[in-house]
Protein backbone atom coordinates (compact mmCIF):
# COMPACT_ATOMS: atom_id res chain seq x y z
CA UNK A 1 0.00 0.00 0.00
CA UNK A 2 1.43 3.52 -1.30
CA UNK A 3 1.53 6.06 1.90
CA UNK A 4 1.81 9.32 2.00
CA UNK A 5 3.82 10.49 4.29
CA UNK A 6 3.97 14.11 6.39
CA UNK A 7 6.27 15.44 7.84
CA UNK A 8 5.43 16.32 11.36
CA UNK A 9 8.14 18.35 12.69
CA UNK A 10 8.37 21.01 9.86
CA UNK A 11 5.12 23.20 10.14
CA UNK A 12 7.04 24.31 13.68
CA UNK A 13 8.91 26.03 11.09
CA UNK A 14 7.22 27.22 8.17
CA UNK A 15 4.99 29.79 8.64
CA UNK A 16 1.87 29.09 9.57
CA UNK A 17 -1.76 30.37 8.61
CA UNK A 18 -2.93 32.65 11.25
CA UNK A 19 -4.37 30.95 13.85
CA UNK A 20 -5.54 32.28 17.46
CA UNK A 21 -5.43 30.44 20.90
CA UNK A 22 -7.41 30.97 24.40
CA UNK A 23 -10.52 31.78 22.86
CA UNK A 24 -13.51 31.34 24.56
CA UNK A 25 -14.38 28.57 22.10
CA UNK A 26 -11.41 27.04 22.52
CA UNK A 27 -11.24 27.27 26.18
CA UNK A 28 -14.85 25.56 26.50
CA UNK A 29 -14.48 23.46 23.85
CA UNK A 30 -12.33 21.05 25.63
CA UNK A 31 -15.05 20.61 28.52
CA UNK A 32 -17.47 19.51 25.64
CA UNK A 33 -14.82 17.12 24.98
CA UNK A 34 -15.33 15.73 28.67
CA UNK A 35 -18.95 15.68 28.76
CA UNK A 36 -20.37 12.14 29.68
CA UNK A 37 -17.01 11.45 31.31
CA UNK A 38 -15.38 11.04 34.75
CA UNK A 39 -12.16 13.17 36.26
CA UNK A 40 -10.86 11.76 38.69
CA UNK A 41 -8.61 12.79 41.52
CA UNK A 42 -4.93 11.20 41.55
CA UNK A 43 -1.82 11.62 44.12
CA UNK A 44 0.54 10.00 42.32
CA UNK A 45 1.75 8.66 38.67
CA UNK A 46 0.50 5.00 39.95
CA UNK A 47 -2.84 6.69 40.37
CA UNK A 48 -3.34 8.57 37.19
CA UNK A 49 -2.61 5.32 35.68
CA UNK A 50 -5.16 3.65 36.84
CA UNK A 51 -7.23 6.14 36.17
CA UNK A 52 -6.22 6.01 32.56
CA UNK A 53 -7.14 2.29 32.05
CA UNK A 54 -10.32 2.70 34.08
CA UNK A 55 -11.41 5.20 31.59
CA UNK A 56 -11.40 8.19 33.16
CA UNK A 57 -11.41 11.65 30.59
CA UNK A 58 -9.24 13.44 32.43
CA UNK A 59 -7.01 13.42 35.85
CA UNK A 60 -6.64 16.10 38.69
CA UNK A 61 -3.48 15.76 40.28
CA UNK A 62 -3.37 16.76 43.56
CA UNK A 63 -1.12 16.42 46.42
CA UNK A 64 -3.84 14.77 48.99
CA UNK A 65 -7.40 14.24 48.38
CA UNK A 66 -10.29 16.25 49.72
CA UNK A 67 -11.07 13.57 52.43
CA UNK A 68 -7.53 13.81 53.67
CA UNK A 69 -7.01 17.76 53.35
CA UNK A 70 -10.51 17.70 55.77
CA UNK A 71 -8.72 15.19 57.96
CA UNK A 72 -5.08 16.95 57.81
CA UNK A 73 -6.41 20.35 58.37
CA UNK A 74 -3.48 23.45 58.03
CA UNK A 75 -3.24 25.46 54.53
CA UNK A 76 -3.67 23.40 51.38
CA UNK A 77 -1.99 24.72 48.69
CA UNK A 78 -1.20 23.99 44.93
CA UNK A 79 0.43 21.03 44.60
CA UNK A 80 4.46 20.55 43.86
CA UNK A 81 5.51 20.87 39.82
CA UNK A 82 7.15 17.78 40.11
CA UNK A 83 4.49 15.61 41.07
CA UNK A 84 2.33 17.63 38.99
CA UNK A 85 4.90 16.50 35.77
CA UNK A 86 5.03 13.31 36.78
CA UNK A 87 1.38 12.65 36.39
CA UNK A 88 1.28 14.45 33.13
CA UNK A 89 3.80 12.07 31.59
CA UNK A 90 2.29 8.55 33.43
CA UNK A 91 -0.79 10.19 30.77
CA UNK A 92 -2.21 11.05 27.63
CA UNK A 93 -5.75 12.45 29.12
CA UNK A 94 -6.16 15.91 30.20
CA UNK A 95 -4.53 16.97 33.29
CA UNK A 96 -5.97 19.66 35.27
CA UNK A 97 -4.58 20.84 39.11
CA UNK A 98 -6.08 22.73 42.01
CA UNK A 99 -4.88 26.71 42.74
CA UNK A 100 -6.30 28.62 45.68
CA UNK A 101 -9.36 30.63 45.10
CA UNK A 102 -7.92 34.25 44.22
CA UNK A 103 -4.18 32.96 43.56
CA UNK A 104 -3.53 34.06 40.17
CA UNK A 105 0.30 33.02 40.63
CA UNK A 106 -0.45 29.59 41.54
CA UNK A 107 -2.61 29.65 37.99
CA UNK A 108 0.43 31.00 36.54
CA UNK A 109 2.76 28.42 37.43
CA UNK A 110 -0.34 25.97 36.49
CA UNK A 111 0.20 27.51 32.63
CA UNK A 112 3.30 27.28 32.71
CA UNK A 113 3.43 23.52 33.42
CA UNK A 114 1.02 22.98 30.45
CA UNK A 115 -1.88 21.56 32.84
CA UNK A 116 -4.98 21.29 30.83
CA UNK A 117 -7.58 23.26 33.02
CA UNK A 118 -7.05 24.81 35.93
CA UNK A 119 -9.40 24.06 39.14
CA UNK A 120 -9.66 27.23 41.26
CA UNK A 121 -10.76 25.15 44.21
CA UNK A 122 -12.63 25.94 47.55
CA UNK A 123 -10.66 22.59 48.11
CA UNK A 124 -7.44 24.75 48.93
CA UNK A 125 -7.60 27.43 51.57
CA UNK A 126 -8.55 30.55 49.87
CA UNK A 127 -6.27 33.17 49.19
CA UNK A 128 -8.39 36.32 48.74
CA UNK A 129 -11.23 37.00 50.61
CA UNK A 130 -12.91 38.80 48.33
CA UNK A 131 -11.78 38.16 44.47
CA UNK A 132 -11.51 35.32 42.54
CA UNK A 133 -8.80 35.05 39.70
CA UNK A 134 -9.78 37.09 36.45
CA UNK A 135 -9.57 33.66 34.35
CA UNK A 136 -9.96 35.80 30.79
CA UNK A 137 -6.40 36.49 31.53
CA UNK A 138 -5.17 32.99 30.79
CA UNK A 139 -4.74 30.87 28.00
CA UNK A 140 -5.75 27.39 29.75
CA UNK A 141 -9.74 27.42 30.90
CA UNK A 142 -10.73 27.42 34.30
CA UNK A 143 -13.20 25.64 36.07
CA UNK A 144 -14.43 26.86 39.45
CA UNK A 145 -17.69 25.48 41.91
CA UNK A 146 -20.58 27.00 42.14
CA UNK A 147 -23.66 26.21 45.19
CA UNK A 148 -26.10 28.40 43.43
CA UNK A 149 -26.74 29.71 39.99
CA UNK A 150 -25.87 33.47 41.16
CA UNK A 151 -22.02 31.65 42.01
CA UNK A 152 -21.94 30.30 38.67
CA UNK A 153 -23.15 33.63 36.81
CA UNK A 154 -20.06 35.74 38.73
CA UNK A 155 -17.74 33.16 37.21
CA UNK A 156 -18.85 32.60 34.09
CA UNK A 157 -18.34 37.09 34.31
CA UNK A 158 -14.76 36.43 35.25
CA UNK A 159 -14.18 33.86 32.42
CA UNK A 160 -14.37 29.87 33.92
CA UNK A 161 -15.71 28.17 31.05
CA UNK A 162 -16.83 24.92 33.09
CA UNK A 163 -18.96 24.88 36.31
CA UNK A 164 -19.07 22.14 38.49
CA UNK A 165 -21.59 21.99 42.14
CA UNK A 166 -19.29 22.55 44.54
CA UNK A 167 -20.99 19.84 47.16
CA UNK A 168 -18.70 18.88 49.97
CA UNK A 169 -15.49 17.77 48.90
CA UNK A 170 -14.11 14.97 50.51
CA UNK A 171 -17.29 13.34 52.48
CA UNK A 172 -18.47 10.92 50.25
CA UNK A 173 -22.03 12.39 50.99
CA UNK A 174 -23.82 13.11 47.55
CA UNK A 175 -26.68 15.59 49.58
CA UNK A 176 -24.67 18.61 49.27
CA UNK A 177 -24.26 18.46 45.46
CA UNK A 178 -27.54 17.37 44.68
CA UNK A 179 -28.83 20.83 46.19
CA UNK A 180 -26.28 22.89 44.51
CA UNK A 181 -27.33 20.91 41.01
CA UNK A 182 -31.26 21.71 42.45
CA UNK A 183 -30.62 25.00 42.77
CA UNK A 184 -28.33 25.92 39.59
CA UNK A 185 -30.51 23.90 37.20
CA UNK A 186 -34.14 24.84 38.89
CA UNK A 187 -33.54 28.64 38.60
CA UNK A 188 -32.49 28.08 35.09
CA UNK A 189 -35.68 26.25 34.09
CA UNK A 190 -37.14 28.92 36.72
CA UNK A 191 -36.09 31.85 34.34
CA UNK A 192 -36.47 30.31 31.00
CA UNK A 193 -39.90 31.09 32.24
CA UNK A 194 -39.52 34.69 33.61
CA UNK A 195 -40.73 37.50 31.75
CA UNK A 196 -38.30 40.57 30.86
CA UNK A 197 -39.57 42.80 33.88
CA UNK A 198 -38.80 39.02 36.40
CA UNK A 199 -35.63 38.90 34.93
CA UNK A 200 -34.29 42.37 36.37
CA UNK A 201 -35.26 41.13 39.40
CA UNK A 202 -33.29 37.84 38.98
CA UNK A 203 -30.25 39.54 38.35
CA UNK A 204 -30.50 41.27 41.50
CA UNK A 205 -31.56 38.66 43.70
CA UNK A 206 -28.54 36.57 42.22
CA UNK A 207 -25.94 38.91 42.25
CA UNK A 208 -25.10 38.05 38.87
CA UNK A 209 -24.74 40.07 35.40
CA UNK A 210 -27.91 41.08 34.10
CA UNK A 211 -26.88 39.83 30.24
CA UNK A 212 -25.77 36.55 31.35
CA UNK A 213 -29.68 36.19 32.93
CA UNK A 214 -31.02 37.59 29.81
CA UNK A 215 -29.06 34.73 27.75
CA UNK A 216 -30.24 31.84 30.03
CA UNK A 217 -34.02 33.39 29.60
CA UNK A 218 -33.65 33.22 25.89
CA UNK A 219 -31.61 29.70 25.74
CA UNK A 220 -32.74 27.95 28.60
CA UNK A 221 -29.56 26.57 29.25
CA UNK A 222 -26.11 27.62 30.96
CA UNK A 223 -23.58 29.54 28.99
CA UNK A 224 -20.82 26.77 29.44
CA UNK A 225 -21.28 22.84 30.28
CA UNK A 226 -22.17 22.10 34.17
CA UNK A 227 -20.33 19.28 35.71
CA UNK A 228 -20.84 17.60 39.33
CA UNK A 229 -18.34 17.38 41.94
CA UNK A 230 -18.08 16.79 45.88
CA UNK A 231 -19.45 13.33 47.22
CA UNK A 232 -19.82 11.12 44.73
CA UNK A 233 -18.41 7.77 45.88
CA UNK A 234 -21.01 4.72 43.93
CA UNK A 235 -21.75 4.62 40.45
CA UNK A 236 -25.49 5.18 41.41
CA UNK A 237 -24.17 8.77 42.64
CA UNK A 238 -22.88 9.21 39.51
CA UNK A 239 -25.81 8.37 37.84
CA UNK A 240 -27.81 10.27 40.38
CA UNK A 241 -25.71 13.54 39.19
CA UNK A 242 -26.22 12.88 35.42
CA UNK A 243 -30.27 12.22 35.57
CA UNK A 244 -30.57 15.48 37.21
CA UNK A 245 -28.72 17.30 35.02
CA UNK A 246 -25.17 17.45 35.10
CA UNK A 247 -23.16 16.84 31.63
CA UNK A 248 -19.84 14.91 33.57
CA UNK A 249 -18.38 13.98 36.84
CA UNK A 250 -15.64 14.47 38.74
CA UNK A 251 -14.62 11.77 41.55
CA UNK A 252 -12.42 12.93 44.38
CA UNK A 253 -11.94 10.74 47.32
CA UNK A 254 -14.63 8.65 46.27
CA UNK A 255 -12.21 6.16 44.26
CA UNK A 256 -8.92 6.51 45.98
CA UNK A 257 -10.41 6.00 49.67
CA UNK A 258 -12.20 3.08 48.76
CA UNK A 259 -11.60 -0.89 49.23
CA UNK A 260 -10.54 -1.54 45.61
CA UNK A 261 -10.34 1.41 43.43
CA UNK A 262 -9.65 -0.17 39.88
CA UNK A 263 -13.04 -1.53 39.66
CA UNK A 264 -15.01 0.92 41.35
CA UNK A 265 -13.51 3.37 38.92
CA UNK A 266 -14.28 1.67 36.00
CA UNK A 267 -17.85 1.22 37.58
CA UNK A 268 -18.27 5.26 38.07
CA UNK A 269 -17.32 5.41 34.10
CA UNK A 270 -19.95 2.88 33.07
CA UNK A 271 -22.79 4.13 34.88
CA UNK A 272 -21.85 7.47 33.96
CA UNK A 273 -22.19 7.03 30.84
CA UNK A 274 -25.05 4.20 31.29
CA UNK A 275 -26.96 6.54 33.86
CA UNK A 276 -30.15 6.05 32.53
CA UNK A 277 -30.50 2.22 31.95
CA UNK A 278 -31.00 0.53 35.69
CA UNK A 279 -29.89 -2.85 34.40
CA UNK A 280 -26.64 -1.74 33.67
CA UNK A 281 -26.52 0.31 37.06
CA UNK A 282 -27.18 -2.66 38.73
CA UNK A 283 -24.35 -4.75 36.87
CA UNK A 284 -22.08 -2.13 37.47
CA UNK A 285 -22.82 -1.47 41.29
CA UNK A 286 -22.22 -5.09 42.19
CA UNK A 287 -19.11 -6.59 44.29
CA UNK A 288 -17.19 -3.47 44.47
CA UNK A 289 -15.87 -4.12 48.02
CA UNK A 290 -16.76 -0.82 50.27
CA UNK A 291 -16.89 2.50 49.20
CA UNK A 292 -15.15 5.19 51.36
CA UNK A 293 -16.63 5.67 54.95
CA UNK A 294 -18.62 8.95 54.36
CA UNK A 295 -19.49 11.44 56.43
CA UNK A 296 -23.09 13.25 57.54
CA UNK A 297 -23.15 16.63 57.36
CA UNK A 298 -24.55 17.55 60.89
CA UNK A 299 -20.69 15.77 62.11
CA UNK A 300 -19.04 18.61 59.99
CA UNK A 301 -19.04 22.58 61.86
CA UNK A 302 -20.04 25.42 59.35
CA UNK A 303 -16.56 26.34 59.61
CA UNK A 304 -15.15 23.22 58.23
CA UNK A 305 -17.31 23.53 55.08
CA UNK A 306 -15.65 23.92 51.72
CA UNK A 307 -18.76 24.90 50.33
CA UNK A 308 -18.55 28.26 51.97
CA UNK A 309 -15.68 28.75 50.64
CA UNK A 310 -15.91 31.70 47.96
CA UNK A 311 -17.86 34.51 46.83
CA UNK B 1 -36.83 13.10 3.78
CA UNK B 2 -35.42 13.15 7.19
CA UNK B 3 -32.74 10.97 8.16
CA UNK B 4 -31.93 8.83 11.35
CA UNK B 5 -28.37 10.13 12.50
CA UNK B 6 -26.74 7.82 15.13
CA UNK B 7 -24.21 9.67 17.60
CA UNK B 8 -22.34 7.52 19.83
CA UNK B 9 -22.61 8.71 22.56
CA UNK B 10 -20.51 6.58 24.83
CA UNK B 11 -18.80 9.66 26.09
CA UNK B 12 -17.48 13.30 24.77
CA UNK B 13 -19.33 16.36 22.72
CA UNK B 14 -21.95 14.01 21.15
CA UNK B 15 -24.76 16.64 22.64
CA UNK B 16 -23.43 19.08 20.08
CA UNK B 17 -23.44 17.15 17.07
CA UNK B 18 -26.67 15.95 17.86
CA UNK B 19 -27.53 19.68 18.03
CA UNK B 20 -26.29 20.34 14.12
CA UNK B 21 -28.18 17.11 12.78
CA UNK B 22 -31.35 18.87 14.64
CA UNK B 23 -30.63 22.22 12.64
CA UNK B 24 -30.40 20.38 9.37
CA UNK B 25 -33.48 19.34 10.43
CA UNK B 26 -32.70 15.72 10.62
CA UNK B 27 -33.29 13.26 13.64
CA UNK B 28 -30.27 12.70 15.82
CA UNK B 29 -30.51 9.28 17.85
CA UNK B 30 -27.70 8.79 20.59
CA UNK B 31 -26.26 5.34 20.49
CA UNK B 32 -25.04 4.03 23.77
CA UNK B 33 -25.73 0.29 22.76
CA UNK B 34 -26.41 -2.37 19.70
CA UNK B 35 -30.49 -1.66 19.77
CA UNK B 36 -30.03 2.34 19.31
CA UNK B 37 -27.62 0.58 15.78
CA UNK B 38 -30.84 -0.47 14.01
CA UNK B 39 -32.57 1.54 11.66
CA UNK B 40 -29.41 4.29 11.50
CA UNK B 41 -28.78 6.31 7.91
CA UNK B 42 -25.22 7.73 9.24
CA UNK B 43 -23.19 7.11 12.29
CA UNK B 44 -21.43 9.50 13.82
CA UNK B 45 -18.49 9.63 16.53
CA UNK B 46 -18.00 12.21 18.17
CA UNK B 47 -14.72 14.00 19.92
CA UNK B 48 -13.68 13.12 23.39
CA UNK B 49 -10.88 11.05 24.97
CA UNK B 50 -10.20 7.94 22.45
CA UNK B 51 -8.81 5.88 25.39
CA UNK B 52 -12.19 6.49 26.96
CA UNK B 53 -14.13 5.42 24.33
CA UNK B 54 -12.12 2.73 23.24
CA UNK B 55 -12.63 0.89 27.04
CA UNK B 56 -16.25 1.59 26.57
CA UNK B 57 -17.27 0.20 23.24
CA UNK B 58 -15.47 -2.71 24.45
CA UNK B 59 -17.65 -2.94 28.17
CA UNK B 60 -20.93 -2.26 25.78
CA UNK B 61 -20.18 -4.67 23.79
CA UNK B 62 -20.51 -2.22 20.73
CA UNK B 63 -17.10 -2.80 19.21
CA UNK B 64 -17.93 -5.34 16.73
CA UNK B 65 -21.58 -4.49 15.91
CA UNK B 66 -19.83 -0.81 14.73
CA UNK B 67 -17.38 -2.80 12.99
CA UNK B 68 -19.82 -4.81 11.23
CA UNK B 69 -22.04 -1.26 10.15
CA UNK B 70 -18.48 0.06 8.64
CA UNK B 71 -18.38 -2.70 6.51
CA UNK B 72 -21.76 -2.86 5.52
CA UNK B 73 -21.21 0.75 4.01
CA UNK B 74 -23.39 3.01 6.80
CA UNK B 75 -22.04 6.55 6.00
CA UNK B 76 -19.23 7.59 8.89
CA UNK B 77 -18.51 10.21 10.33
CA UNK B 78 -15.31 10.82 12.59
CA UNK B 79 -14.01 13.98 14.36
CA UNK B 80 -11.02 14.32 16.82
CA UNK B 81 -11.40 11.36 19.28
CA UNK B 82 -13.75 9.64 16.35
CA UNK B 83 -11.00 10.25 13.41
CA UNK B 84 -8.11 8.32 15.97
CA UNK B 85 -10.81 5.68 16.45
CA UNK B 86 -11.94 5.01 12.77
CA UNK B 87 -7.73 5.25 11.68
CA UNK B 88 -5.49 2.32 10.53
CA UNK B 89 -2.97 3.29 13.05
CA UNK B 90 -2.73 5.18 16.44
CA UNK B 91 0.61 6.52 17.05
CA UNK B 92 1.55 7.37 20.66
CA UNK B 93 -1.97 6.26 21.97
CA UNK B 94 -2.44 4.20 24.83
CA UNK B 95 -1.43 0.52 24.40
CA UNK B 96 -4.54 -1.55 24.65
CA UNK B 97 -6.32 1.43 22.38
CA UNK B 98 -8.58 -0.44 19.68
CA UNK B 99 -9.03 1.50 16.67
CA UNK B 100 -11.53 0.27 13.73
CA UNK B 101 -9.06 0.27 10.84
CA UNK B 102 -12.14 2.10 8.41
CA UNK B 103 -10.05 4.60 6.83
CA UNK B 104 -6.18 4.03 6.00
CA UNK B 105 -4.76 6.93 7.91
CA UNK B 106 -2.11 6.96 10.96
CA UNK B 107 -2.85 9.58 13.17
CA UNK B 108 -0.81 10.72 16.52
CA UNK B 109 -2.82 11.26 19.38
CA UNK B 110 -2.76 14.71 20.87
CA UNK B 111 0.07 16.10 18.56
CA UNK B 112 -0.52 19.35 18.17
CA UNK B 113 0.32 19.53 22.28
CA UNK B 114 -1.54 20.04 25.23
CA UNK B 115 -4.48 22.00 25.81
CA UNK B 116 -2.78 25.65 25.97
CA UNK B 117 -1.44 24.82 22.27
CA UNK B 118 -5.08 24.02 21.02
CA UNK B 119 -6.21 26.88 18.47
CA UNK B 120 -8.66 27.70 16.15
CA UNK B 121 -7.52 28.74 12.59
CA UNK B 122 -9.09 28.88 8.61
CA UNK B 123 -9.06 25.11 7.21
CA UNK B 124 -9.12 24.74 3.32
CA UNK B 125 -12.10 22.00 2.81
CA UNK B 126 -13.63 21.07 -0.30
CA UNK B 127 -17.04 22.76 0.16
CA UNK B 128 -14.34 26.30 1.12
CA UNK B 129 -12.88 27.78 4.10
CA UNK B 130 -13.79 26.82 7.41
CA UNK B 131 -13.69 27.67 10.53
CA UNK B 132 -11.24 24.40 12.10
CA UNK B 133 -11.45 24.39 15.98
CA UNK B 134 -8.38 21.93 16.97
CA UNK B 135 -8.74 20.66 20.60
CA UNK B 136 -6.03 18.78 21.59
CA UNK B 137 -5.78 17.48 18.45
CA UNK B 138 -4.70 14.25 16.71
CA UNK B 139 -2.74 14.65 13.68
CA UNK B 140 -2.73 12.80 10.42
CA UNK B 141 0.69 11.23 9.75
CA UNK B 142 0.06 9.57 6.89
CA UNK B 143 -2.52 8.75 3.93
CA UNK B 144 -3.19 5.53 2.35
CA UNK B 145 -3.99 5.64 -1.50
CA UNK B 146 -7.42 5.24 -1.44
CA UNK B 147 -7.81 8.06 0.90
CA UNK B 148 -8.73 11.41 0.09
CA UNK B 149 -7.89 14.38 1.29
CA UNK B 150 -10.49 17.19 1.70
CA UNK B 151 -9.32 20.13 3.57
CA UNK B 152 -5.84 21.08 4.77
CA UNK B 153 -4.42 23.33 7.67
CA UNK B 154 -0.77 24.59 6.85
CA UNK B 155 -0.70 22.15 3.96
CA UNK B 156 -1.54 19.13 5.99
CA UNK B 157 -4.43 16.95 5.47
CA UNK B 158 -7.42 17.68 8.47
CA UNK B 159 -10.57 16.50 6.42
CA UNK B 160 -10.24 13.11 4.64
CA UNK B 161 -12.50 10.09 3.56
CA UNK B 162 -12.40 6.73 1.77
CA UNK B 163 -15.48 4.49 0.72
CA UNK B 164 -18.17 5.54 3.27
CA UNK B 165 -16.21 6.86 5.97
CA UNK B 166 -15.36 10.92 6.37
CA UNK B 167 -12.68 11.64 9.58
CA UNK B 168 -11.75 15.43 10.96
CA UNK B 169 -8.97 16.49 13.14
CA UNK B 170 -11.47 19.35 14.18
CA UNK B 171 -14.18 20.09 15.05
CA UNK B 172 -17.24 21.46 12.71
CA UNK B 173 -19.60 20.59 15.72
CA UNK B 174 -18.52 23.82 17.82
CA UNK B 175 -18.25 25.74 14.70
CA UNK B 176 -21.38 27.51 14.48
CA UNK B 177 -21.55 26.54 11.02
CA UNK B 178 -23.60 23.19 10.45
CA UNK B 179 -21.90 22.89 6.30
CA UNK B 180 -19.47 20.14 7.07
CA UNK B 181 -22.86 18.51 8.72
CA UNK B 182 -25.17 19.08 5.56
CA UNK B 183 -21.66 17.88 3.13
CA UNK B 184 -21.80 14.72 4.95
CA UNK B 185 -25.36 14.21 4.99
CA UNK B 186 -25.34 15.06 1.28
CA UNK B 187 -22.24 13.59 -0.24
CA UNK B 188 -22.65 10.49 1.93
CA UNK B 189 -26.27 9.92 3.10
CA UNK B 190 -27.87 10.93 0.21
CA UNK B 191 -26.19 9.54 -2.55
CA UNK B 192 -25.88 6.14 -0.85
CA UNK B 193 -30.16 5.85 -0.84
CA UNK B 194 -30.35 6.66 -4.34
Amino acid sequence: MELTRYDVGMSQNQKEPRSEQGTMRVKRGLAEMMKGGVIMDVVTAEQARIAEDSGACAVMALERVPADIRRDGGVARMSDPEMIESIQAAVRIPVMAKARIGHFVEAQILEALGVDFVDESEVLTPADEAHHIDKFAFTVPFVCGATNLGEALRRISEGACLIRSKGEAGTGNIVEAVRHLRSILGDIRRISQADAAEQFDWAKKLQAPLPLVQEIARTGRLQVPLFCAGGIATPADAALAMQLGAEAVFVGSGIFKSDDPAPRAKAIVEATTHFRDAHILAKVSRSLGAPMTGIGMDEINESQRFASRGW
Amino acid sequence: MITQIGVLALQGAFASHAACIAELGHSPVEVRNTADLNNLDALIMPGGESSTMSQLLASSVLFEPIKDVIADGLPIFGTCAGMILLSHEIVDGKLDQCCFDAIDITVRRNAFGRQVDSFEANVDTVIGDFHGVFIRAPRIEAVGEKVQVLGTYGGEPVLVCQANVLAASFHPELAGDVRLHEYFINSFVTTKEK
